[in-house]
């Protein structure tokens, strides 16, 4: 990833929290001596949060990678030079991803939280109650032995009830 | 010196080995913006708004930090090198106050300059403001930290040309700030007030404490009289900042503009400049006959006396124990001059026109009310002064003369000298020699204390007894002395020392911003002033010698003592 060590991912990585991942290291890393890096690095980390949180506009895919060009050759030192790589490296390979994103608001890998829907199908639901126990929000609402449903604005997406669902019922998407 | 051959934008030119691209640029006549490159510092390469391409070179390069070598291709104007700055200043701006309105720079701001060059007119990032607070402390200088750009600038300035080292970096990255580097504030710090921050700043993150609202509430107030006196480096630079040269204002023009603002007299720190030279000629003849310490250090720059006190705590009966002319003027003021005025001191406002931040600070000095008030009510900068005029819509160019008020603003050539280092100095020698030697000097230049050398120094005889003499500008250069005096080894009598490069043509209040090459600019004018002089001397000036009849020495005691001298304190800290 441009720092050359190997990292190993599959289909439950999302490339762009892999490359917000980084970018929120090298930020910290920045030492603040040059404007590039020092600005730079925050406003790219701000983007890829901004783009996992499902906020993410074509526009700032532009800016993201014409901030990658300008803080790669115009860095003071190689921190600065080389922070943009994660971003570029995941650009080049997986764009799809980003624009699932932006455009589907989705993350396919299912990381990205606030890009998750968690859902109760109302055909395998038993009305079993036991979601809305684990519930730590008490996003779950419904009468006993009817199907139940979640209420997205409330729900965190933290999955337990998904997990605990002996039906099945529950999903993601 | 042998030439370099480069290409800059498709122009073939030949520049001097070792220049850097900045400069293979300009002399092809292509400007590139810069914001950490100051002309008289070490480079620093932070900002990175100066950025080229460089063929062959997969990152663009640094303009000001980059050697050029033959053979060299350099484009200027690329699109990813106009990327690049316009991503750097978006980045800068969203990060920084949008407040140029309000702002001490507005309208002289390297950043704005630079942003409007570049059209930067929206941003793409969401504004994120520290919301530091101001530093109000200093009576001379305010600080926005806000403004801020991290140049560093400032730093150097502080740390290597006058090495007091009162700012420093603090946090890293996004949060990386310039602070006092002792204390919580500049006041705090061991900071001496001379200024030459603000020069070295090239936003308003540091600027002078501007006093003008107080000034304007004086002179509508019926029951002051406001008096003030006008120091000898300022008429210079209120020329220049209305865009003349020096020489083109003259001081009668002056004195009618200040009267349109309201001013009731106007007199002349020039007067009291030669009136130092007395003194200051007296005590160093007085401690060259009966062996007082020596070498003795002039005491008329206050950032100077200060660096003294907070570094020099055990050598400060160094300093000459001279005020300086603006206290002398202050302590006279409100004495001598109500006297001669008829005028009830209580009523005098006292307001004086400094090149100066530190005189601020001086001004408010616990000690400094040898009138039985204060000395000095206000001290107003050439940067606020023009600041007035504008306001007012005065152009003092246009305006006729105007006379002087009378008793204390007659004024030498040797007077005028004050303005520049080495001034004071060549001023003391013309009246210290002919005091010794009893006979008119012939050559009335000492040309050896001249200059924008830094130390500069001369050897004088005067029938037999030799005096050894040096002046200094920059705090940098005055440690050099006060270290030699300090350890007993240093070979001068007199030592002149002007905290700011140039000396008072140069100070900290000048109108912004000035490169050394102003600075030595400025200090010609003053020589040619000084020749235009019908007397050059002070002891030849008829209102000092009036003084000294009328008041100083007509009554018992040692009233010229008490209000011309004054006594240095060991000092650590700010009061
Ligand atoms: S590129 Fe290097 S010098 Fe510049 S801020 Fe980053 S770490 Fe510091
Ligand atoms: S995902 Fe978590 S918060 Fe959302 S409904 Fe299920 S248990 Fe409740
Ligand atoms: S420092 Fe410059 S850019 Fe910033 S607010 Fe002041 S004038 Fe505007
Ligand atoms: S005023 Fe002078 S001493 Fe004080 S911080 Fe600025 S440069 Fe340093
Ligand atoms: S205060 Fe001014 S000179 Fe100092 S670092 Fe900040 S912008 Fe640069
Ligand atoms: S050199 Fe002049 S302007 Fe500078 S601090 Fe001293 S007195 Fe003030
Ligand atoms: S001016 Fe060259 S990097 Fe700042």
């Amino acid at each position: 990833m441009g720092s050359g060590g190997l990292v190993v991912m599959d289909e439950d990585t999302c490339m762009v929290d892999v490359a917000r991942y980084f970018l929120h290291f090298t930020q910290e890393e920045s030492c603040g001596k040059c404007a590039p890096c020092r600005e730079g690095t925050m406003r790219m980390l701000q983007i890829l949060e901004k783009i996992c949180d499902g906020k993410g506009t074509p526009q700032d895919l532009d800016t993201l990678e014409s901030l990658c060009r300008v803080v790669k050759t115009t860095s003071l030192c190689g921190l600065g030079q080389s922070a943009p790589n994660p971003v570029l490296a995941t650009l080049r390979y997986f764009r799809s991803e980003y624009e699932a994103h932006i455009y589907d608001k989705k993350c396919h890998a299912g990381v990205c939280t606030e890009l998750l829907d968690i859902t109760i199908n109302a055909d395998k639901c038993k009305g079993c109650t036991v979601c809305v126990d684990v519930c730590p929000t008490g996003a779950i609402k419904g009468e006993r032995k009817k199907p139940h449903v979640i209420d997205p604005a409330v729900c965190i997406k933290c999955q337990a009830c998904m997990v605990k669902c002996k039906f099945g019922a529950i999903s993601r998407g | 010196m042998s030439e370099t051959n480069v290409m800059i934008n498709g122009i073939k030119i030949g520049v001097p080995e070792g220049a850097s691209i900045l400069q293979a640029a300009e002399a092809a006549g292509i400007k590139i913006p810069t914001l950490c490159f100051h002309p008289d510092q070490e480079v620093k390469a932070n900002c990175r708004i100066c950025v080229v391409e460089v063929e062959g070179q997969k990152n663009l390069m640094p303009a000001c930090a980059t050697k050029i070598t033959e053979g060299m291709v350099i484009n200027t104007t690329a699109s990813r090198v106009l990327e690049a700055r316009r991503m750097i200043l978006e980045l800068i701006l969203a990060h920084h106050p949008q407040d140029c309105l309000h702002c001490a720079r507005g309208g002289s701001c390297e950043l704005q300059q630079i942003s409007s060059e570049y059209d930067v007119r929206f941003s793409r990032f969401p504004q994120e403001n520290a919301e530091l607070s101001l530093d109000h402390s200093s009576p001379s200088i305010v600080r926005d930290p806000n403004k801020c750009i991290l140049c560093g600038r400032c730093i150097e300035c502080c740390t290597e040309t006058q090495t007091v080292s009162a700012l420093g970096l603090a946090h890293r990255g996004f949060e990386s700030q310039v602070v006092p580097s002792i204390g919580q504030d500049l006041f705090e710090s061991p900071c001496v007030m001379c200024g030459q921050c603000i020069h070295a700043c090239p936003v308003g993150a540091i600027s002078v404490r501007e006093q003008t609202d107080d000034l304007l509430d004086a002179i509508t107030d019926p029951d002051k009289v406001v008096v003030t006196q006008i120091a000898p480096a300022v008429r210079l630079a209120i020329a220049e900042a209305f865009g003349a040269a020096g020489d083109q204002l003259l001081m009668g023009q002056l004195v009618s503009a200040l009267k349109m603002l309201g001013f009731d007299h106007i007199l002349h720190t020039n007067f009291t400049a030669d009136l130092t030279i007395m003194e200051e000629a007296q005590e160093l003849l007085e401690r060259i006959n009966h062996h007082g310490t020596l070498p003795m250090f002039t005491s008329c720059c206050p950032a100077w006396v200060r660096f003294a006190e907070v570094f020099y705590p055990s050598s400060l009966e160094h300093l000459s124990t001279c005020k300086s002319p603006q206290q002398m003027f202050g302590a006279l003021v409100k004495t001598y001059w109500a006297q001669k005025a008829g005028i009830d001191p209580e009523r005098i406002f006292s307001v004086s026109i400094m090149p100066c931040t530190a005189k601020k600070y001086e001004a408010v000095r616990p000690e400094m009310i040898d009138s039985q008030y204060a000395d000095v009510d206000m001290v107003l900068t050439t940067h606020e002064i023009v600041r007035l005029l504008k306001m007012a819509g005065i152009n003092p160019l246009n305006l006729p003369e105007t006379e002087f008020d009378p008793w204390m603003s007659e004024y030498t050539g040797s007077a005028v000298l004050f303005g520049a280092s080495g001034g004071v100095m060549e001023a003391a020698l013309r009246t210290v020699c002919e005091k010794v030697t009893g006979k008119p000097l012939e050559k009335l230049d000492f040309v050896e204390v001249r200059g924008m050398k830094g130390i500069k120094e001369a050897t004088v005889d005067m029938n037999g007894t030799i005096v050894k003499v040096a002046a200094a500008h920059t705090l940098s250069k005055a440690r050099v002395l006060m270290e030699q005096a300090a350890a007993g080894t240093s070979p001068y009598h007199f030592i002149e020392i002007m905290a700011c490069p140039g000396g008072c043509i140069g100070g900290g209040g000048q109108p912004l911003t000035l490169s050394n090459t102003q600075r030595a600019r400025r200090m010609n004018d003053i020589y040619t002033e000084d020749r235009s002089r019908k007397l050059r001397k002070s002891h030849e000036n008829h209102e000092i010698k009036l003084l000294y009849d009328d008041f100083l020495h007509e009554a018992p005691g040692h009233r010229a003592h008490e209000l011309l001298h004054t006594k240095y304190s060991l000092k650590k800290k700010n009061p």
